[in-house]
């Protein structure tokens, strides 16, 4: 028998797709044909594989060669189709025994002395290929740790070509230890905040209902240090939730053998240099989510928003809303999945300074108009809850009494979050930012007296069509605070001043 | 002058061990060596049915620098076309059925012959 099939898996956005990849041994002059759309890197698999076969002490077939990856419209990218390839060829020349292998799935790629070496996306392809009905993986052990993750598949970590010849003759799985994890992070948490009273009660509101955030003030009083610590108030991710984020990680390439899938939100800030492929993904030959995507379930931060280029923070707008980013390119248009807390921070104005009476600033007006400018209408409009950042007093930073911990703040979010999802328990959605506008007017309005303040400010203008609802959201997660069954007009008068800002420190 | 001289010596005694080769499978021989200016054919033999068989011999004492037929690249391949139709015409034998063939003869005293039908 000199056709052999083998299977592997075709990664679009997080979408894997079952592929057969065919080897055809016939006679003829020695060459190699692969068929089915392969990208520059896949293409030069034929010499990997060759050296790798050779290294091995596998033979070489000096014949005709034809590799058909199916289906054919398919595009497809990467090193990841080296090792079916290189077992295919193994089935046909007869190094192997011909059996029908469907339920293996192949990934990795090859080095030239027969090494399997990692590839991204494995943790994606494993879960759409356990939805295929895959029930065995033969992966390279690099990425064991992503691997194991996925529940109800029978993982084969390899390290070489040798071991799979092995694996297959014998079905022996590899011995393969899971790596001892990376040492924890040490968790960020608020209690290092001095003061900030006022920033931290915006940080928990926040949290509760998922709002977006823009901290203003002036250099060095602690923006970044409050937005780090936003992930250590949020709840665990659950096993769906982690697997997800893990997921895109992993087609990202953000994956180190070692790297633990971890149930706490991620933090994503990207430099005010970033572009706007790099915010919410792209790319011509392979689409990579961006960092919008990376922010998914956890919180996106730009420092200094208002240095960021021309349309990259208005690149975030349609995930903002829609909680997902669809790329198109000519190749494919793929989703990924965005549904972030977006937080902002910005200076005061150019020299920063421009803080209390504003003494030391040497701003002008056009020049402090023209910096916020850089924040457009429509995206400030999305923010709901704006906080001035000043540097805490001096009987703040002399206080010897201790800052209030995460672990403390995140219970209070919890029993909120708790609250909110039992009223939601009958609707698609468990966030009070995620109400959709029209039952925010009937069955999720505010009492009476509260939605009198509100129709008052839609009166004068003060407030939009999208800033009304989004008033009404937070202040749902005031009340949930606060242990208000509806939000009273107080809860309403305190989301009105943080969506306008007018909150001051103290 | 002396190496080059061995080599040539080499792949001859190639071509005549596939020409002893394709003899023994019952082919009549034509020619050896065909040369125009465009290049060479090294074996014209005719098929027990009729076809004309054209062969490219390719010789090597070892498989160090990969196997022979890797040497037949398609330009060469095609070349090899160019060259049988010309062959063919200049016979007089326009529109004759004909078949393309590579042979790699592998080894010094202990041969191996590798023959490939149709490869172009």
């Amino acid at each position: 028998m000199t056709l052999s099939r083998t299977y592997t898996v075709a990664l679009m956005g997080l979408t894997g797709h079952p592929i057969e990849v065919e080897v055809d041994i016939s006679d003829g002059l020695p060459s190699y044909v692969l068929l089915g759309l392969p990208d520059a890197a896949l293409a030069e698999s034929r010499e990997r594989v060759r050296s790798a076969l050779v290294n091995t002490g596998a033979p070489w077939p000096n014949r005709k060669v034809t590799v058909s990856m199916s289906p054919a419209w398919l595009p497809k990218s990467g090193s990841s189709y080296d090792l079916p390839i290189a077992v295919g060829l193994l089935m046909s020349q007869g190094v192997i025994a011909q059996e029908d292998r469907r339920d293996h799935i192949l990934i990795g790629e090859l080095g030239l002395d027969g090494q399997v070496r990692s590839v991204r996306g494995v943790l994606p392809a494993l879960l759409s290929a356990k939805k295929a009905g895959i029930k065995y993986a033969i992966i390279p052990e690099q990425n064991y740790q992503e691997a194991v993750a996925v529940e109800g598949l029978v993982i084969v970590p390899v390290d070489t070509l040798r071991t799979v010849i092995h694996y297959l003759a014998t079905s022996e799985i590899p011995e393969r230890a899971l790596m001892p994890l990376s040492s924890q992070q040490p968790m960020l948490d608020l209690s290092d905040v001095a003061g900030q009273k006022s920033a931290r009660r915006s940080l928990e509101i926040s949290a509760i209902g998922g709002h977006h955030l823009l901290l203003i003030g002036p250099p060095g009083t602690g923006k970044t240090m409050l937005a780090e610590r936003i992930p250590s108030i949020l709840p665990l991710l659950n096993q769906e939730q982690s697997l997800e984020v893990a997921a895109i990680n992993s087609i990202a390439g953000n994956w180190t053998p070692s790297r633990e899938i971890t149930r706490t939100p991620p933090f994503v800030s990207p430099h005010h240099s970033t572009t706007a492929v790099a915010m919410v993904g792209g790319g011509t030959h392979q689409i990579r989510p961006g960092a919008c995507s990376l922010a998914n379930r956890g919180v996106l931060f730009i420092d200094e928003a208002p240095e960021c280029g021309n349309g990259v923070l208005d690149s975030l707008r349609q995930p903002l809303e829609s909680g997902s980013v669809t790329i198109s390119r000519s190749l494919a248009t793929l989703t990924f999945p965005a549904r972030f807390m977006l937080v902002l921070a910005a200076n005061p104005c150019p020299c920063g300074k421009f803080s209390g009476r504003g003494r030391t600033c040497t701003c002008s007006s056009l020049q402090i108009r023209r910096y916020m400018q850089k924040l457009s209408g429509p995206l400030l409009d999305r923010i709901d809850i704006r906080v001035f950042v000043d540097a805490p007093s001096r009987v703040e930073m002399a206080s010897m009494a201790p800052q209030e911990s995460s672990a403390e703040v995140r219970t209070r979010v919890i029993n909120a979050r708790n609250i909110a999802a039992e009223r939601f328990a009958d609707e698609e959605w468990q966030l009070n930012s995620e109400i959709p506008p029209s039952l925010l007017r009937k069955k999720y309005a505010a009492e009476r007296s509260a939605m009198n303040i509100l129709h008052q400010e839609l009166d004068l203008e003060r407030l939009s069509a999208r800033g009304f609802h989004k008033v009404l959201r937070v202040a749902w997660s005031i009340a949930d605070l606060s242990g208000h069954s509806t939000p009273t007009s107080v809860d309403v008068q305190e989301a009105l001043a943080m969506r306008s800002g007018m909150e001051n420190s103290g | 002058m002396l190496k080059k001289s061995r080599n040539i010596e080499f792949g001859a005694q190639g071509e005549a061990r596939v020409a002893q080769y394709l003899k023994d499978l019952g082919y009549e021989f034509i020619a050896k060596n065909w040369r125009i200016h465009a290049g060479e054919i090294d074996l014209i033999f005719r098929h027990p049915d009729g076809r004309i068989i054209f062969t490219e011999v390719k010789s090597r004492r070892t498989e160090a620098f990969g196997h022979p037929l890797e040497a037949i690249t398609s330009i060469k391949a095609h070349r090899m076309r160019r060259l049988a139709l010309a062959w063919l015409i200049l016979n007089d034998l326009w529109s004759a059925p004909f078949r393309i063939d590579a042979a790699a003869v592998l080894g010094d005293e202990n041969f191996t012959i590798d023959y490939r039908e149709g490869i172009a």
